[in-house]
Order: structure tokens, then C-alpha cells, then sequence
């Protein structure tokens, strides 16, 4: 690993099939996005496998003229502490609410592996 | 720790715009050249008096030494900063430092932009985040959408509160014969429009317009014998978050709130005694969160505190007295525009718009997706 940048190293773990997020060293930090040190300290960062569980912050629909379809964009509120943009698939664009629990799924497009995520089945 | 900011040591003594809307035929430096020119001649000054130069192409990375080459001076300081719309704001913070210390003479801060007429729409050099990339969001629209969806959720927010800004920005804007968007707006238009990014609708949007402006400065004792009506510049302080909206910390508080503050500071005022508030008002969203963050209104009561015409003109506080973003001008990086109709208040040439008796301005600045803010008090002779 030690020739691949903290961006490859997110996306080969990706293709793997594992969305992994770093953690600080100093104290236990999670950090979204990938970094060659960790934010506010400099400290150095270890792979941790995320949960994948998230809920979310906020969202949008990207409203396209028919008949492309809208899509959602959404910030999601990592368990693991960290926000990153995304999108909630499997549930209409416009259906996404704030606060509605999530769960991440990878998926490819190209060649370019990335997070999704899915309301979660048995939310609370 | 003391601020020691140089509190009416430095004075605004030009300020002029050109090619406000259409301006066909004009690059960028063409349409800034001439504001500067302008600009320059309220004061009797010449591009050779320039000294310090600060300069935002929409897309020359290097646009700042180009004008400098265009202008046929040799700056002893130029500044080409990119923080985005709030360039400007944070030019006349650095021009004060530098007046007050002596290390530059005269400061010509300017901006142009041709995007209207070249492309039609709003220009963008920025390379998409690598982490948002995939996602598609129509930036910069749906990062501020999704600081919309928070607000409203977070504080019970309707959309026709929302209206309430593009409303009382298109009132300005039919006072200022130099505003492109005058013809009237009603609640009921508003609320048609066609979304874009919920929930913000294409009339939540600024506009996309050509349109140029500039501003000089120098210190106050020379400001006094070439100016007819020098606006002091009584304090200047910027803040920047994050970049991307995703790393904003809290998407219903801008970095406004403690560059705000640290303003008032050193101007030695507060909220309340401000007579003209010119804030950058690329969405409507915008104009709610920072009069909440620069102290007009408590977090989460801004969207109450534009209804029924508050901010309109005849309102309880005048906002945008120009028309903004939304209903005046906006070519791509909008600061500048709130700087000059800032000091066109405080000099009394607001025409049909003028707040009558205005001696303490607030020309805020806003750039990225909420990322850099930045925030300049400006007063007339009396304030000092």
C-alpha cells in the first residue's frame, strides 16, 4: 500500500467491496474524506471498516426536465461520526427525509466504484 | 488579545460599476478596466497612482498580474485571491492593513465578468470534488439547497418565507434604474417557479449577469484632500469553514457569525446601530442566515423576521438596497456589488433607493457554498 495515495487506497478497498473510513491515531477520530494525516492535529491514520450505518442530515432532488428522472442528493451523517455528500436510492428522490436512518451500499459506475446508501429495512 | 484592526485609518474614495447586465463586446478586463477608470477619477487619480492592486478574474488563475499588465502598472502588491464572492470584502480587510502600515499608497480593488453574453450562464472553473463528484449535485445550487432543507426543517421554515427575500430584493432592484430583473414580482410567481434543487426554485437563484465594478482606497489623511465624500472603512474581518458543503460544521451558521462579530469590534458598533445592511444574496437562503449570523435576528428567527415586507424597501431594516444578487447584478463573484452600494448609501447617491440619513454600512461578503465569509463596516465622517 505504501505507493498508493489515500484516494486509491479508498477506492481499491472499494472494489474489494469495503467501504472503509480512516481513523485518527491521536483519538480515535473518525475522518471522511480520505487524507494523507489526519485534520486538526496532523495525526497519522489507520483503515477502520465502517459500519455503514448513517442518517440522513440533509437532502435534495436535482430537479431534470422530463424525461430525464430527478435524483436525490443527500448529506449523510455518518454512525462513525463523519458527514459525506451522497444519495438515497430505493425510495423515491423526493422521499428522502431528514433524520431517516440509512444503510451504505457500493456500487460501480464505469469503472468508478462509490458509496451509496438505502433507507434502512428494520430502522427504529 | 486585542484586535488591533486600523479603524477609520483607511477610506473608500472611488466607486464605480460598468455594464451592469448585458454588456456585449467586453472581455472581463475590458468591462473591470473601465469600472477602475471610473473609480479612479472620483478621486483624480491615474492606474500609474495604483500601487496595490487586488484583482479576481472569473477565469484567469493569474488574472490579477494580467489586469496589472492591462492597466500598464507595476504593482508594488497584487493580490489574486480566489476565495470566491467574498474576494472582495476580504481586499479591502488586507488594503486597510496595508494602507495603515504604509506599505502600499493606493488601492484599486476590482472585478469584471462578461459571463452572460460569452456563455449564458453562470461560469465555473471550479474542478468537482472528487468525493461529490459522483453524486451530480448542480452546484452550486444544491449545496445550498441542502443548507435550505436543513434551515427548514431545523426551524420550521416555509418557502413563502423564502419569497419574502427574492420579493423585497425585486422592490430594491425597481428603485435602481441600473438593476436588470425590475419588472414587478408577486408571492403567487414565486411560488410557481420552476425547481431547481428543492427546495430552492429558479427565482431562489441569483442571476446570471455581465456587469463590473471597482473600488479605491488610501489612507484617511490623503482620502480628506482628493475625495468629496470618503466612506471609512471602520472594520473588516473574514472567516472561512470548509469548502465543500459537506464539511460545513452546521449548515444553518455561516462563518459570518464570528467574522460579524469580530467586524463589529473593531468598528466599535453593533447590529442595531448598522443603518443599511448589504448582504450577498446569491440564494435566499442566504439573506435569512446571515442576518441571523451578523446579529440582526437570533438563530432561527430570520425567516420570520423578512415577512411582510421587513426588508423590502419602507421596511423595518434595508437589505440589498440595490436589488442584490438576485435582482441587480450577478456576474459570477457578486462582493464587490455590496461594497459599492454600501458606499453610494453612506454618500448619499442612492437616488429613489436612498435610506435617508445612512452613516453606518454593512457590505458582507460570501463565497464557495457558504465556505468564506467576510465582513466590512463601512461609515460616513461622522461614525469616525
Amino acid at each position: 500500500m505504501a505507493d498508493a495515495g489515500p484516494d486509491e487506497q479508498f477506492r481499491a478497498f472499494l472494489r474489494e467491496g469495503r467501504f472503509m473510513l480512516q481513523r485518527a491515531a491521536s483519538d480515535g477520530r473518525f475522518v471522511f474524506y480520505p487524507r494523507a494525516v489526519a485534520p486538526g492535529d496532523g495525526a497519522a491514520l489507520e483503515w477502520v471498516e465502517a459500519s455503514g450505518r448513517g442518517r440522513v442530515y440533509s437532502t435534495t432532488v436535482v430537479r431534470k426536465k422530463p424525461p430525464e428522472p430527478s435524483y436525490n442528493v443527500a448529506l449523510i451523517d455518518l454512525a462513525e461520526g463523519p458527514r459525506m455528500m451522497s444519495r438515497v436510492e430505493g425510495v423515491a428522490p423526493e422521499d428522502v427525509k431528514i433524520g431517516m436512518a440509512v444503510r451504505a451500499r457500493i456500487v460501480v459506475s464505469g469503472d468508478e466504484p462509490f458509496v451509496v446508501f438505502e433507507p434502512e429495512v428494520d430502522a427504529e | 488579545m486585542s484586535d488591533a484592526f486600523p479603524r477609520g485609518r483607511t477610506a473608500i474614495v472611488g466607486a464605480a460599476t460598468f455594464g451592469i447586465g448585458k454588456a456585449p463586446g467586453f472581455e472581463a478586463s475590458d468591462l473591470a478596466a473601465k469600472a477602475s477608470i471610473a473609480a479612479l477619477a472620483q478621486a483624480g487619480l491615474k492606474p500609474s497612482d495604483v500601487d496595490g492592486l487586488f484583482f479576481c478574474h472569473p477565469t484567469d488563475t493569474l488574472g490579477g498580474l494580467s489586469f496589472a499588465q492591462y492597466l500598464g502598472i507595476q504593482p508594488k502588491f497584487v493580490d489574486n485571491n480566489r476565495l470566491g464572492g467574498s474576494s472582495f470584502q476580504a481586499y479591502v480587510e488586507l488594503a486597510a492593513w496595508l494602507l495603515a502600515a504604509g506599505a502600499i499608497e493606493v488601492a484599486l480593488i476590482a472585478y469584471g465578468s462578461n459571463q452572460a453574453t460569452a456563455s449564458g450562464k453562470l461560469v465555473n472553473t471550479v474542478r468537482p470534488m472528487t468525493y461529490e463528484a459522483p453524486y451530480a449535485p448542480l452546484n452550486p445550487v444544491s449545496s445550498y439547497a441542502l443548507a435550505a432543507a436543513r434551515y427548514m426543517h431545523e426551524f420550521g421554515a416555509r418557502r413563502e418565507q423564502l419569497g419574502e427575500v427574492a420579493l423585497a430584493a425585486r422592490g430594491w432592484a425597481q428603485l435602481n434604474p441600473e438593476a436588470f430583473k425590475r419588472d414587478p414580482l408577486t408571492m403567487e410567481t414565486y411560488l410557481a417557479s420552476r425547481m431547481v434543487s428543492d427546495p430552492l426554485s429558479v427565482l431562489d437563484c441569483c442571476l446570471v449577469t455581465d456587469g463590473a465594478g471597482a473600488l479605491v482606497m488610501t489612507r484617511t489623511d490623503r482620502a480628506r484632500d482628493i475625495a468629496a465624500k470618503p466612506v471609512f472603512v471602520l472594520g473588516a474581518a473574514s472567516e472561512t469553514t470548509h469548502r465543500e458543503i459537506a464539511w460545513m460544521p452546521d449548515l444553518t451558521t455561516t462563518g459570518a457569525a464570528r467574522a460579524g462579530a469580530r467586524a463589529y469590534a473593531q468598528a466599535g458598533v453593533k447590529a442595531s446601530d448598522i443603518d443599511v445592511a448589504e448582504t450577498y444574496d446569491a440564494f435566499t437562503i442566504n439573506t435569512i442566515l446571515f442576518l441571523e449570523d451578523l446579529g440582526f435576528c437570533p438563530k432561527g428567527e430570520g425567516a420570520r423576521f423578512v415577512e411582510g415586507g421587513a426588508i423590502a424597501p419602507g421596511g423595518a431594516l434595508p437589505v440589498n438596497t440595490h436589488g442584490g444578487g438576485l435582482s441587480c447584478v450577478h456576474p459570477g463573484m457578486n462582493g464587490i456589488f455590496t461594497l459599492i452600494e454600501a458606499v453610494r448609501q453612506l454618500r448619499g447617491e442612492g437616488g429613489d433607493r436612498q435610506i435617508t440619513g445612512a452613516k453606518l454600512a454593512l457590505a458582507h461578503g460570501n463565497g464557495g457554498v457558504l465556505s468564506s465569509q467576510s465582513v466590512v463596516i463601512l461609515g460616513a465622517p461622522e461614525t469616525l
